[in-house]
């Protein structure tokens, strides 16, 4: 077993044991990254000399015992999340010099932990897909198979982690951007409650739905970095003041006579058989260890998708505006005059999904457009959180699919975006209606591509759903298969 | 034919809080540029506002002094276009859920008094400012100064009950004293933190219906709001009168040619395509917190004028003129503790200090003679030191100087001769010389007496106590 192979748990072992020493398990993955990476491009900017100085800086901690335990362990950073010292791209042109003068909450927080940051991780320009192929750094390879996209828009960051490019990660999803690559990369990813990780630092795409989690090679690792990054901070508007569990200590209880859901409007159209067995197959496991398992129904979750592709592109239309070409950014050569620099710097610096939502958003948000399509969509988007309360009523969790297919292929669903917008059919109603959802390995398809199982919590429930998750991999080992690379 | 005005006004105000409304950066005017900036007021991906609890307390005091409905639950919502003053492309506003609603303020017109409703009364922050240098023409460059980004203002929008612009005029002023008695404007308009848009249109005397409007926009003084509106009713009127359609635009006021001109420009086609703010959680007001507010508000220039009228038993004139700003009702309060004669107190500040004052064009506070200097110069008339007619020149010497009554009058040696056996020694002196007009005013020509107090003024060179001269002279005749 190499340094960069094991988890992060596992690694605070051997570096408060005194086996190995932050700086060792940097260069192991810096090596990984040397040697794979190419084949991959989990990465945007990788930044060696940042990683062991870090590294060395936790050492240092390690040795005067004041190791936790995200002390010196390698992570990937989402491009969206604001870090000084390289610049935050969101895969895109217009910010591809961007050097942010300040620091996002979270990063605040895992320096304060002692974490090491080896780069910044590709993804969909500014969260906008579901493939990672809408990045104007080029797409990120599937590790499974490299002539498939490994889902998106955190595809960067699942990729590394399944990839061994780093320990764990940390990913942004606004309608499945951390579950979605997750299953398509066979690693655990989480999106939080909203309001539960402060948002003060991540570029927004579409705020009412943003939140960052981990991606990570298994449960305990992302409860420990979810521990982390959690909690109110007074920047952030809407993060909520509630106490942060350590999600870490309580994994390991037994889930027997926990009622869980499985939502019967999942298998209605369009789901891939394989997957569809898998899911089946993880739901007689959760039952073998106890749990209570009842058909759940949320009527109105049929409308999630097109609810969401009128709210995230609105709000993306107002909050990409400020990219201008005035203050910061990309801005036009051999403009003259004000509209223009407008008009050519924003059809130059953004891709053409960025400008096909924005133009989306833009449409919905319009003088006599409004109350037939925002109104409308927050309406639905109120009954969506309506159904999930009344199937909480009745059971603590959810189960669904996380992605409806298993990885595909580069350039498959891209020349069609409605085909690429159902990759989130599953994932999408879980933003709108704020609840934690995570994505755990359930399976792989015969071609050997990994599957998502996705399992949704109410509002701060993040632990249930951890425990739940943690029971899951406690028997079975999905989580344990590495790719051939 | 005969026309009625339909006017509404739209009133920005700046608060005077001393950071901004979305970050901690300060509001002070007059900084280098770009120094008062953050993150979050220059716009920078990932940065979110907070909203300062100041700004919705300075709110509600508005909402509270204009008789305003404050709104349990309100709403931020997002204003978007684009320009290079707007750093996020988008201003945070109110839409649909403005903090308060449903007021009014009362003015005085011709005839008593008239309710001037509002509409609402909403919470926004301001943009930067664009620097424009043409000192090189092929080189022409446009700077920003975002120091004034995220400053909170207050928009204030008025019913369409005004009807004309003296109204109009009457509406601001009251409007801007209202905000600056509360603490939370400081009413300059010449630096843009009272500003003013007018919307107005006409229709046929008697009718019920509402002609097609304009907006007019660029007046920065209560002058120019009139004027503006002046001419606007004059060319709306011709426009009318020959039978042609006037067009909802926006006009902008040209101060120099007194003029409105059409903006016809992009800026006319606007889509803000407002929609609810996501960074910013709705705004829950605790009716308690409101309570609170409300015992803390200061006298509001309306009750301090009836205070005024029954406590100094001034006419409300007077009253009115005294109240329309909290340092002039303070100077006038202050002088009449010192001199407690109201009636004279208000005659020498609205005519003598007031006149200065506007020659000057300054401010109550910039005045040189403090309230309590004033009312030593009044009581030196009562006392019989100097005349009325002597405390004006003395008056305008203590406004230039700053000195106080008693050195001048000493330095020049103008204090009234009031010495009453000196006086009367003078006076015997002056009959004795004078026996043809004695006899004559003892025939009952009295018009002659006015010929000896002329003469002991002369003998005195004016300083001789006029009252105290008719006194001996009545005696003596």
């Amino acid at each position: 077993m190499e340094l960069y192979q094991l988890t992060a748990h596992e690694l605070h072992k051997l570096l408060i044991g005194g086996e190995v020493t932050a700086q060792e398990i940097t260069r192991s993955v810096l090596e990984r990254i040397a040697q794979v990476e190419k084949k991959i491009h989990a990465y945007i900017t990788v930044s060696p000399d940042l990683a062991l100085t870090q590294a060395a800086q936790a050492d240092e901690w390690i040795k005067k015992g004041q190791a936790g335990p995200l002390t010196g362990i390698p992570l990937a950073i989402k491009d969206i999340i604001c870090l000084q010292g390289m610049p935050t791209t969101c895969g895109s042109h217009i910010l591809e010099n961007f050097y942010p003068p300040y620091e996002a909450t979270v990063i605040e927080k895992l320096k304060a932990a002692g974490a090491v940051f080896v780069g910044k991780a590709n993804m969909d320009e500014f969260a906008m897909g579901s493939s990672t192929e809408n990045s104007y750094f080029g797409p990120t390879y599937n590790p499974w198979d490299l002539e498939r996209t490994p889902g998106g828009s955190s595809g960067g960051s699942a990729a590394a982690v399944a990839a061994d490019e780093c320990i764990a990660a940390l990913g942004s999803d606004t309608g499945g951007s951390i579950r979605q690559p997750a299953a398509c990369c066979g690693v655990v990813g989480v999106k939080p409650t909203y309001g539960r990780v402060s948002r003060y630092g991540l570029v927004a795409f579409a705020s009412s739905l943003d939140q960052i989690g981990p991606l990570t090679k298994d449960v305990r690792d992302a409860a420990q970095l979810l521990t982390v990054i959690s909690g109110h901070e007074p920047r952030d508007s809407t993060s909520i003041n509630l106490p942060v569990p350590d999600y870490a200590a309580h994994l390991g209880k037994e889930i027997k006579a926990v009622k869980i859901g499985v939502v019967k409007e999942c298998f209605e159209e369009g789901l891939d058989l394989e997957v569809k067995a898998s899911f089946w197959q993880a739901v007689n496991t959760l039952a073998q260890l106890g749990a209570e398992i009842k058909e759940v129904s949320l009527p109105h979750m049929p409308y999630a998708v097109a609810v969401y592709y009128i709210i995230a592109p609105a709000e993306a239309s107002s909050n990409l505006a400020r990219y201008d070409g005035v203050k910061y950014g990309y801005r036009a050569k051999g403009v003259s005059e004000l509209l223009s620099m407008y008009e050519q710097s924003r059809s130059q610096g953004f891709g053409a999904e960025v400008k096909r939502r924005i133009m989306l958003g833009t449409y919905a948000l319009s003088a006599g457009y409004y109350e037939a399509y925002y109104r409308k969509a927050s309406q639905v988007r109120t009954l969506i959180g309506r159904d999930f309360q009344e199937a909480f009523a009745e059971c603590t969790a959810l189960l669904m699919p996380t992605a409806p297919t298993p990885a595909f292929r580069l350039g498959e669903k891209v020349d069609d975006p409605l085909l690429m917008y159902l990759s989130d059919i599953f994932t999408i109603p879980c933003n709108l209606a704020g609840l934690p959802g995570l994505s755990i390995p359930c399976g792989f398809s015969q071609a050997g591509l990994p599957i998502g199982l996705q399992i949704i919590g109410n509002h701060f429930q993040e632990e249930i759903i951890l425990q739940i998750a943690y029971a899951f991999e406690q028997h079975t080992d999905f989580h344990r298969r590495k790719p051939n690379l | 034919m005969e026309y009625e005005a339909i006017i509404g006004l739209e009133v920005h105000a700046q608060l005077l809080t001393e950071s901004k409304i979305f970050c901690g950066c300060s509001t002070l005017f007059g900084a280098e540029p770009n120094t008062h900036t953050c993150p979050v007021c220059t716009g920078l991906p990932g940065s979110l506002p907070v909203l300062n609890k100041k700004v919705v307390e300075f709110t509600i005091k508005a909402a509270l002094a204009t008789n305003c409905r404050i709104a349990p639950r309100s709403q931020f919502a997002r204003k978007n276009y684009f320009y290079p003053d707007l750093p996020k492309g988008y201003q945070i506003s109110q839409y649909e859920l403005p903090l308060a609603t449903d007021g009014y303020i009362e003015i005085q017109v011709d005839g008593g008094k008239k309710k001037i409703g509002i509409q609402r009364i909403h919470m926004e922050e301001d943009a930067g400012k664009l620097i424009h240098d043409f000192s090189s023409a092929r080189e022409a460059h446009s700077y920003v100064d975002f120091n004034r980004t995220g400053v909170p203002l207050i928009e204030i929008v008025s019913a369409p009950d005004i009807r004309s612009p003296e109204e109009a005029s009457a509406y601001l002023r009251k409007l801007r004293a209202i905000l600056m008695f509360l603490d939370i404007c400081d009413g300059n308009m010449e630096e843009g933190s009272f500003r003013c848009d007018a919307n107005i249109s006409l229709r046929p005397k008697g009718e019920k219906g509402l002609g097609v409007k304009t907006e007019l926009k660029n007046m920065n003084s209560f002058r120019n709001v009139q004027k503006a509106l002046d001419f606007e009713i004059r060319r709306q009127t011709a426009l009318l009168d020959q039978g042609e359609k006037i067009i909802q635009e926006t006009r902008l006021w040209d101060a120099a040619r007194g003029v409105t001109a059409s903006m016809r420009g992009k800026e006319e086609a606007h889509d803000y395509r407002y929609f609810p703010d996501p960074d910013l959680v709705p705004i829950v007001i605790d009716p308690a917190w409101v309570e609170e507010i409300r015992s803390t508000l200061p006298e509001l220039p309306d009750a301090k004028k009836e205070r005024f009228i029954q406590e100094y038993g001034i006419p409300e004139y007077d009253a009115e003129v005294l109240t329309s700003s909290k340092p002039l009702a303070n100077y006038y309060e202050n002088c009449v503790r010192f001199f407690p004669q109201p009636k004279i107190v208000s005659n020498w500040i609205m005519s003598e200090l007031l006149r200065e004052l506007k020659k000057d064009e300054r401010e109550i506070e910039e005045c040189s003679v403090p309230a309590e200097n004033l009312a030593a110069l009044l009581r030196l008339i009562d006392e019989g030191v100097i005349s009325g007619k002597m405390a004006k020149s003395v008056f305008e010497e203590m406004y230039q100087t700053g000195q106080k009554a008693e050195e001048i009058v000493k330095a020049k040696g103008l204090s009234q001769l009031s010495d009453a056996e000196a006086l009367t020694k003078l006076v015997e002196d002056i009959l004795a010389a004078h026996p043809k007009e004695v006899a004559e005013y003892r025939q009952g020509k009295e018009k002659v007496f006015g010929f000896f107090v002329g003469q002991v003024m002369k003998a005195t060179q004016g300083k001789a106590n006029p009252r105290l001269v008719n006194e001996i002279l009545k005696k003596k005749l």
